[in-house]
């Protein structure tokens, strides 16, 4: 301790240039941290915002195109009602489509949705903050993102090519994407006409009106749902909503990319720290000599530089993370995917630093080999 | 082995019992070097006996194994054969830890040029040796008073950078008596120093080695400075005479 305060102050040029390697790498931590957040909110905060369990899918199919490919039959929701772990289950339907929004000022202005086809009362239907609940065969309950973007509750969207009017009459208050796209829902029926694609006032193809994606399943309080076994009874794939993520669009692929690129971060900062102190260890070598044969122990010696390795890692960490959230909040209110959340900002510090003192101790263990008899006779 | 007073060993002065109770006293060291087809006998059947307050200088020509006794002395090697009693106590056989222990509480190294830590100033140089002694100013320890004493309290503020050579080495010998040592340990002190300057340094080591009842030996090529030493032993190849 008495040395290691004293070094940091007397070599501070040194340890204040890889203390800054170490505060900018915080700081894209940071950023990378609130766009994962972002895109993950992005992706899928409309499926994770849904009161669901599990999802069961038409049986076959594979995840990464669960929700484009799926179809399944309403009527197998009863089946799955039927078991004894399922709380509820009810038929959902999810599809993108573009579409333009007139305004109450009568300009046009493209949108693209996800279209999530609920039952107007069943527990899939959304919580409102403002304006109707769920129930007009026409309305949509949209994502609050959709009103950030200018729209107001009352206006008109327009299907492309179809030309399906439908009318915004509630929002959800909280942001509903699903692969970037807001999210809308609409009744269950009206859903089903759009997905098979039939026009204002058209008849459906027979069959349509018993379509969904999947079946939404919740479980009972306090129990886990048998998927296989619900399976094996209803005829369906099911997986967990969580395993479902992977089936929004981009999202396996947006987050593996992000995950890699923070792990090298995490790699690159703690080789600079360790590298650092391999090379600040090599560089006072005789210097360590001469403190052993002054009789220091090896765990005198190593605590000094761990002291140094906490006390740079802690303060650019902190500066590094400051300045991250700082520049961070400004991304917040751009369109840019970014949220920055508390939980994941605190583990990648955590990260950070320990991963640094590893660096750290792995360079230290040199001082073990610092032979006190090279003090002797050494020119210095 | 007998214990008159008249030593039948180079080296030896005085008695058995005498020996026992302070100073250093290394006994039928041997230390070899290197391995295999290179292996160099550093010191062979080695004898010395510094009493408390005495200040030994040794002599030879270059290779002939005057830092291997300082090493063996100063406890940072294990000899092969013999012993190594320090106050009595045996601390040749130490473990590397209890060797580190002997060290920061007993023994201190005066190096070539000082060798003193570039972080730190005049005065923490000898706050640190204290730090690693696990002793404190105040209980009978004062680095200020010791800084004066070597004449350096005037630069108690400088880093090793800011001193001349000499000023480096009294700041180095003031650290190896900050934590009374029983031993002083010098090799080559004056090594990068002109005559005036080597003249004063030594000086100093005696006055110190008095002052402080150490028991010193000093390792020097410097044949100008061997009047203020109490005597003076010529090191060949490994072996010690009068
Ligand atoms: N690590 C080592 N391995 C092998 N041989 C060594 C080692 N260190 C020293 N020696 C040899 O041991 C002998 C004694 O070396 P030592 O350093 O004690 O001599 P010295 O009297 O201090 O010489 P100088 O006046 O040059 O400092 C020399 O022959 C030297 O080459
Ligand atoms: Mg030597």
């Amino acid at each position: 301790m008495f040395l290691a305060w004293r070094e940091l102050v007397f070599a501070r040029a040194r340890f204040g240039l890889m203390s800054g390697v170490v505060a900018l790498i915080a700081i894209l931590v940071v950023l990378l941290s609130g766009l994962s957040s972002g895109l993950v909110n992005d992706g899928v905060s409309g499926l994770q915002r849904l009161p669901v369990t599990a999802f069961a899918f038409a049986e076959g199919t594979k995840t990464d195109s669960a929700f484009s490919r799926s179809t399944v039959n309403v009527s197998q929701a009863e089946a799955w009602k039927g078991r004894p772990d399922v709380g509820d289950a009810a038929p959902f339907g999810n599809m993108l489509v573009n579409a333009k929004a007139t305004t109450a000022a009568g300009t046009q202005v493209p949108i693209d949705l996800a279209l999530f086809g609920v039952e107007p009362g069943s527990f899939l239907a959304p919580a409102v903050s403002d304006g109707a609940k769920l129930g007009d065969p026409d309305g949509i309950v949209v994502s609050q993102t959709v009103l950030d973007e200018g729209l107001a509750l009352g206006d008109t969207v327009v299907i492309d090519r179809l030309g399906t009017r439908l009318k915004v009459i509630g929002t959800t208050g909280d942001q509903r994407t699903f692969g970037h796209v807001d999210v809308a829902y609409l009744p269950l029926r009206a859903w089903q006409q759009v997905h098979a694609g039939a026009g204002p006032g058209d008849e459906a193809r027979e069959g349509a009106y018993e379509e969904a994606t999947a079946i939404a399943l919740r479980a009972r309080d306090g129990s886990r749902i048998d998927l296989a076994g619900g399976d094996a009874a209803a005829g369906t794939t099911s997986m967990t909503l969580e395993d479902s993520f992977s089936a929004s669009p981009g999202y396996s692929a947006e987050t593996s990319t992000l995950t890699l690129i923070q792990v090298f971060l995490y790699a690159i900062s703690a080789l600079v720290v360790g590298t650092f102190f391999t090379v600040w260890t090599i560089q006072r070598k005789h210097e360590l000599a001469v403190i052993r044969a002054m009789g220091a122990s090896t765990g005198y010696l190593m605590r000094d530089t761990m002291i140094q390795a906490t006390v740079i890692l802690a303060g650019s960490t902190a500066v590094g993370f400051l300045a991250g959230v700082g520049g961070g909040t400004l991304l917040t209110t751009t369109a840019m995917p970014f949220a920055l959340e508390a939980g994941p900002l605190v583990l990648a510090a955590l990260l950070l630093v320990g991963l640094g003192l590893a660096g750290a101790a792995a360079a230290v263990g040199r001082i073990v080999r610092v032979d006190p008899l090279a003090a002797l006779g050494g020119q210095r | 082995m007998t214990t008159s007073s008249t030593s039948p060993r180079p080296g030896y002065r005085r008695d058995r019992a005498e020996q026992e109770r302070g100073g250093l006293l290394v006994e039928g060291v041997t230390l070899s070097l290197g391995d295999g087809d290179a292996t160099v006998t550093a010191l062979d059947d080695v004898h010395l006996d510094v009493a408390p307050g005495e200040f030994v200088a040794i002599v030879g020509p270059s290779g002939s194994g005057k830092s291997s006794l300082l090493a063996v002395a100063g406890a940072l090697t294990t000899p092969d054969s013999g012993r190594v009693l320090l106050d009595g106590v045996d601390i040749s056989r130490a473990s590397a830890r209890e060797k580190a222990r002997h060290r920061r509480e007993r023994i201190g190294f005066v190096f070539q040029s000082g060798n003193l830590i570039p972080a730190l100033t005049a005065l923490d140089q000898l706050r640190f040796a204290l730090d690693v002694a696990g002793r404190r100013a105040g209980d009978g320890y004062d680095p200020r008073e010791l800084l004066d004493r070597v004449g350096m309290g005037h630069r108690a503020r400088h880093r090793p950078h800011q001193l001349s050579g000499g000023e480096r080495q009294r700041v180095g010998i003031a650290r190896a008596l900050v934590t009374r040592p029983a031993v002083l340990l010098v090799d080559e002190p004056t090594a990068a120093l002109d005559r005036a300057r080597s003249d004063d340094i030594v000086t100093l080591l005696a006055a110190e080695t008095h002052e402080a009842n150490v028991a010193t030996i000093m390792v020097t090529h410097d044949h100008d400075v061997l009047h203020h030493c109490d005597r003076v032993l010529s090191m060949v190849d490994g072996r010690l005479s009068e």
